[in-house]
């Protein structure tokens, strides 16, 4: 796996912990059941093991401790990789990185860093239920002191793709602590290519601060003046791209895609670049909507524009559990055909 | 043969340094809270006599004594308690949360421990030969992470020292009403060693975890010492609810300072009051005369 090039996020993302092992003798990565043969609940892990044995450590159910513990391990030289097996064990882990780990750089005075990458698959579709489908990075977001990632299934300028080299980044060249959020269905997506989007004019933008995490912004190659701004990131960007294209070759309504990388602290220069050209923004998560991403995003934009934007909305999962009936996860959770359907209403109207 | 006059050295910066910090509190200088050692000074002089260059101390709320004990300026300390730019964490931190060298303290409980896990991990790893002193109350027993970590410690043979300063009271909930079952047993379920201690003899303690540092150094893996000890003063500035005439009982018959007192004659004793009490006055008064933030 190794040798060949990737070709889905999964595949990137493991590369990019093989590399860093290999690059840097700090990293270590805890999580529980990540030893091969298993190689982790969704694989990420898989091989590592057996070619780092003293650095891939599994763990008892201990979310909270292996967590708090990459926190000491980072204030003393290290730069720990932590795998949370579902994103809803996050909270599990919760006073760890908002009470500690978070904490340490603005509380001791800038003199400790403290270089823990937090990974965790988010999301459901796969009929997990209540407990192993939610979207819980909302509760995240905003908490002074953590980046919060979600990398993107884009080939991007690297050979391991952009997921694997925002991980490889985040993991070697950021000082502070890092909530990655992947998910489950976006493990399996291909990474695009330039090949995959020659129909697409495809512009990349880093925040200004320097972070290395792309924010990605796709308009059909050679379609009128926008007339509305999508922006969505991880597995919603995929079912966004398809909104996009049936919006403009089934109903001639023509968007631009906004994907961001960095999540918190928000990097949305390049949304709002998209929205002076189209006036309206509509905000795709995968979570529920109530006082999370979406609305952070629509009160920036608000800020910033001012009447400039005509329109904005919103699509999120309802404020349900998450059934594990397949019937009922999809009927709870947004679809590509609500996002067409909102774009639409927002344009004509 | 024991140094008694250097022991009460060590104790009576600390008291005075507490003393005069609830002494100045009512003037309205400190911002916040703060929780005293009061008290608790053997179990800090007593164990942290035995810190190495490299070793790790983790602390939490009550945090002065440690801080002290490890070698800690009471000038940075009281200019952090003030909130002054010259304070150890420049006055973001305040009393709880204390980084100076390889010192760190947080306010939240529990977690600590973890903290402190991680970086024995790191140490054991390193080759560095150091080890960890994590400081709880038997209030953090509570917590659920303190027995995930445990475990840890035990499966990964960390170079720890867990001293539970079990002082009766969490805030102003007596053990009785928190705590069921062993404390000492705790540790040792989990295949930890543990050294059980009743009392406020700093000189019972030094000895007690001079041992407990070699066989960790040697053998690479945790050790538990629990000591019985009492607070003296108050859970935060003026917040008791206990029987005065308990706490009172508390400063005849468990006061550490006092006691290793009674080994100097009255002279040495005075000579080192007087002494150390100029320092302390002279770490105040310098901290109150440092720049404070432009308002």
């Amino acid at each position: 796996m190794t040798d060949a090039l990737p070709r889905t996020v999964l595949q990137s993302l493991n590369q990019a912990l093989h590399q860093v092992l290999a690059d840097n003798p700090q990293v270590v990565l805890l999580g529980e059941d990540i030893l091969d043969p298993y190689g982790g609940s969704f694989k990420v892990t898989r091989g590592l093991s057996t070619a780092f044995p003293d650095r891939v450590l599994t763990t008892p159910i201990s979310e909270a401790g292996i967590t708090g513990m990459a926190g000491g391990m980072a204030l003393r030289g290290m730069r720990p990789v932590v795998e949370i097996m579902f994103g809803d064990f996050a909270t599990l882990i919760a006073d760890q990185i908002i009470n500690h780990i978070a904490k340490f750089h603005g509380m001791y005075n800038s003199q400790v860093n403290a270089p823990v990458v937090i990974r965790t698959p988010m999301g459901a579709r796969r009929g997990y239920g209540p407990t192993h489908s939610q979207t819980l990075e909302k509760l995240f977001l905003g908490t002074p002191g953590l980046t919060v990632l979600a990398p993107s299934h884009l080939q991007g300028s690297s050979e391991i793709g952009a997921a694997g080299q925002l991980l490889h980044d985040a993991i070697l060249h950021q000082d502070g602590p890092t909530f990655f959020v992947e998910n489950k269905l976006q493990y399996l997506l291909k990474l695009l290519t330039s090949e995959d989007l020659q129909d697409y004019e495809v512009s990349e933008s880093l925040p200004k601060d320097g972070f290395p995490a792309t924010c990605t912004t796709l308009s059909l190659r050679g379609a009128p003046k926008p007339q509305i701004t999508l922006t969505a990131y991880s597995y919603m960007a995929h079912l966004a791209l398809q909104a996009l294209h049936s919006l403009a070759y089934e109903h001639e309504i023509f968007a631009e895609l906004v994907i961001p990388t960095r999540l918190s602290p928000a990097h949305l220069d390049p949304l709002i670049e998209s929205l002076q050209r189209s006036g309206r923004l509509l905000a795709v998560e995968e979570g529920t909507g109530s006082w999370g991403w979406g609305a952070e995003v629509l009160a920036r934009a608000a800020e910033t524009l001012g009447p400039k934007l005509k329109r904005a909305g919103r699509i999120a999962a309802q404020e349900t559990v998450i059934p594990v009936a397949a019937d009922l996860e999809e009927a709870c959770l947004p679809q590509v055909s609500d996002i067409i359907s909102q774009a639409r209403e927002m344009v004509q109207a | 043969m024991t140094d008694y006059a250097q022991l009460y050295e060590k104790l009576y910066t600390i008291r005075s340094f507490e003393t005069l910090l609830l002494d100045k509190f009512s003037s309205g200088i400190f911002p916040g809270t703060t929780h005293t050692s009061l008290g608790h000074e053997a179990n800090a002089v007593g164990v942290l006599s035995h810190v190495q260059e490299n070793d790790v101390v983790v602390s939490n709320h009550r945090c002065h004594g440690h801080f002290l004990a490890y070698g800690g300026d009471p000038t940075a300390l009281y200019a952090e308690l003030m909130g002054k730019p010259g304070g150890i964490c420049g006055g973001v931190g305040g009393s709880q949360h204390l980084q100076w060298r390889n010192f760190y303290s947080n306010g939240i409980q529990g977690g600590t421990l973890a903290m402190a896990a991680g970086m024995a991990f790191a140490e054991k790893r390193a080759g560095r030969n150091a080890i960890v002193f994590d400081f709880m109350g038997d209030g953090t027993l509570g917590e659920g992470i303190v027995y995930e970590c445990l475990n840890m410690i035990s499966l990964w043979s960390l170079p720890i020292l867990i001293v539970l300063e079990n002082n009766h009271i969490a805030q102003t909930t007596p053990t009785e009403k928190a705590v069921a079952g062993s404390m000492t047993k705790r540790f040792e379920a989990f295949g930890i060693p543990t050294t059980h201690l009743d009392t406020h003899d700093v000189t019972e303690i030094l000895p007690v975890a001079g041992e407990l540092t070699r066989l960790i150094r040697r053998e690479s893996r945790p050790q538990a010492l629990a000591i019985e000890t009492s607070r003296l003063g108050t859970h935060s500035k003026g917040d008791d609810t206990r029987d005065p005439t308990e706490v009172e009982l508390l400063w005849t018959f468990r006061d550490p300072v006092e006691f290793v007192g009674l080994f100097l004659t009255d002279q040495e004793r005075a000579a080192i009051q007087f002494r150390i009490l100029d320092q302390i006055q002279s770490a105040f008064d310098t901290a109150l005369a440092m720049e404070g933030r432009s308002a």
